[in-house]
């Protein structure tokens, strides 16, 4: 058997796809933070509860209503997105003029109301859900064996994020949305409706989060507390990152899932601390965060 | 702009008000084991000493920490060892527990007092979780089971801690002690420039005070007080778990400072005796926690962000500037 720095060839390229996994799951949800944060300077803490919010969606689609999990993909985001439109006009917006603090209090807030009702209904232990049968089994790529739907997660975690940066950076609408991140009273005073603009974006930044949801229900499994663990992680990668840029958060994301599956690799123990660890380390060298502008 | 950190005009009726509200909270506290539940109230007083060190960040300083539990949790392990494995006097538990929050606090705030603002929360919670994982790991803690049945000993050998009212006064000193001191910092020409800081930076370092060093003079004393409040928990309960270290503990420490009042004296104790008792009730009543306190949080972020005290000031005042 080929050995790599003394361990099994096959168990560090199963650990390497463990971490791009879950790299693909950091990136799509601190995509989303940065997304929101770049036009409503809130810190959206609710994002992981909407991850959860978007893999129950689809069980109980699954559950309720017999619809698998190719309209799932649809629906579940639609849900999210509209659920999180809806607390954006009537909540969230009116803390605009705040410090950007309340913000994260207030979805902090909602996070727990979230998780709490899942917990209420389904409590702590997760509940499982089957991967699309054309996507079940695996491909022996020669080297390892690599399972269907976890190629599948990579292959659509990179189309998301590319497309979301497409969408931001070279459409229209994304030019808009720029413009008014940068001077919202001059965009406004152009004749474009910043305010729905905001909402959009809310809405965007949480279907994101739901899409991560979904994706992720057959690979962990479906349980209330799915999201509240991760969001602390991605939190880790986004002071990394920076906010600065929709990229640098992206790349991050991926980075840091595959450091701390090589971590998994060579010291397990480790594994859970590895990313916070990462982030003491930056905030010693570079404090304003690897791609960030501000401060 | 309203800000977060801002308190009500601290006017000289204020400052009677609270004279006369200490003075019957203190006689209060003095009788109350007659009529309540001593745990009960011990319960309170510890977290309204923590909820009070955790606003001397907050609401003097300017600093939203969202990994408090990390002290408050780290103090409990620290002081339960050293009791029940080491045979430590109660005494020399607390201590130590608050000694070895102060030293979490030093490293925590080294690396967070390098970011401002929503930067500051995120990395202050990432390193509570991360202390968090540690406590899952580390045997010392005993993982899920926590440290149980620790004796609660004899303070400097004389008082039997075992004795329900013998304890509860020992809590009330603690108690009192933690927020003496509080206030004694915050009117302090030292709690003078932390507000500076609080209420502009840049003017604070262009006065030629080093802020970083403020800042992190101020993370270090919260984190103390609210090890302090810990260890003192730990030995009431008898128990420390890994409830105490979860970033949950973070979230309720803070929403009893902004229920009670941020940057008030008596807000964070008004704050913390509410959360407890709501605890406590919905704990019999099968209705989740999570969803009160998830609404509760976010009622007081949009409908009264001065909090039940800082309202009542405002009202006090007359003047009603939001």
């Amino acid at each position: 058997m080929t050995m790599i720095f003394g361990i099994p060839l096959q168990a560090f390229l199963g650990q390497l796809l463990v971490g791009l996994i879950n790299g693909s799951f950091y990136a799509m949800l601190s995509l989303g933070l940065a997304v929101i944060f770049g036009m409503l300077k809130i810190i959206n803490f609710a994002h992981g509860a909407q991850y959860m919010f978007g893999a129950f969606v689809g069980f109980l689609l699954l559950k309720w209503l017999n619809i698998g999990y190719w309209p799932a993909l649809i629906l579940a985001p639609l849900v999210v997105g509209v659920v999180g439109m809806a607390i954006e006009r009537t909540m969230l917006s009116r803390l605009y003029n705040l410090d950007p603090l309340y913000g994260l209090l207030f979805t902090f807030g909602l996070a727990l109301v979230i998780e709490g009702i899942f917990r209420y209904y389904y409590g702590v232990s997760g509940q499982p859900y089957a991967a699309p049968a054309a996507l079940a089994g695996g491909t022996n790529l020669g080297f390892m064996f690599l399972p269907n739907y976890r190629g599948w997660v990579v292959v659509s975690s990179l189309v998301i994020c590319l497309g979301t940066w497409l969408a931001i950076e070279k459409t229209k609408l994304g030019a808009y949305l720029r413009a008014a991140t940068e001077n919202p009273k001059l965009v406004q005073a152009f004749g474009i409706n910043v305010p729905v603009l905001l909402t959009l974006t809310y809405g965007l930044g949480s279907a994101l989060a739901g899409l991560a949801g979904i994706l992720a229900a057959p690979v962990y499994q479906v349980s209330p507390l799915m999201g509240s663990d991760l969001i602390i992680v991605v939190f880790a990668v986004v002071v990394v990152g920076g906010m600065g840029s929709i990229l640098g958060a992206v790349v991050t994301g991926y980075m840091l899932g595959l450091a701390e599956g090589l971590t998994k690799v060579f010291y397990p123990e480790a594994s859970n601390i590895v990313v916070f660890v990462i982030m003491a380390v930056v905030l010693l060298v570079r404090p304003a965060g690897l791609f960030g502008k501000d401060a | 702009m309203a800000d977060l950190t801002a308190t009500p005009t601290e006017a000289k009726s204020i400052a009677r008000l609270e004279w006369l509200l200490v003075a019957i909270g203190i006689v209060g506290l003095l009788a109350a084991p007659f009529f309540l539940y001593p745990i009960f109230l011990m319960q309170i007083m510890c977290f309204a000493l923590f909820a009070c060190a955790f606003n001397l960040l907050l609401g003097y300083t300017g600093l939203l920490s969202f990994g408090h539990a990390a002290f408050f949790g780290g103090a409990a392990y620290f002081c339960a060892h050293a009791v029940k494995v080491w045979g430590w006097p109660p005494e020399a538990g607390i201590l130590l527990g608050t000694a070895g929050a102060a030293v979490l606090g030093l490293v925590m705030g080294f690396f967070a007092i390098r970011r401002q603002g929503i930067y500051f929360a995120m990395i202050t919670l990432a390193l509570a979780q991360m202390f968090f994982f540690f406590c899952v790991q580390a045997p010392f803690t005993r993982g899920e089971d926590g440290i149980q049945g620790m004796p609660r000993g004899f303070l400097f050998g004389l008082i039997d801690l075992s004795r329900p009212l013998g304890i509860y006064y020992v809590v009330l000193g603690i108690f009192l002690i933690g927020v003496f001191a509080i206030w004694r910092i915050v009117n302090s020409p030292f709690g003078m420039i932390l507000r500076s800081i609080r209420e502009n930076e840049n003017r604070a370092i262009s006065l030629g005070y080093s802020i970083a060093n403020y800042k992190l003079a101020a993370f270090v004393m919260s984190a103390a007080l609210a090890g302090l409040a810990g260890a003192t928990k730990a030995i009431v309960f008898q128990f420390a778990t890994l409830t105490d270290v979860t970033w949950q503990m973070s979230g309720e420490v803070i929403l009893m400072t902004l229920l009670g009042g941020i940057g008030t004296m008596v807000g964070p104790m008004v704050g913390a005796a509410f959360i407890v008792t709501l605890q406590n009730t919905l704990a019999t009543s099968g209705f989740p926690v999570t969803i009160a306190t998830g609404v509760i949080f976010m009622a007081c972020v949009l409908l009264f962000r001065r909090g039940i005290v800082g309202e009542i000031y405002a009202r006090l005042l007359g003047g009603s500037k939001s």
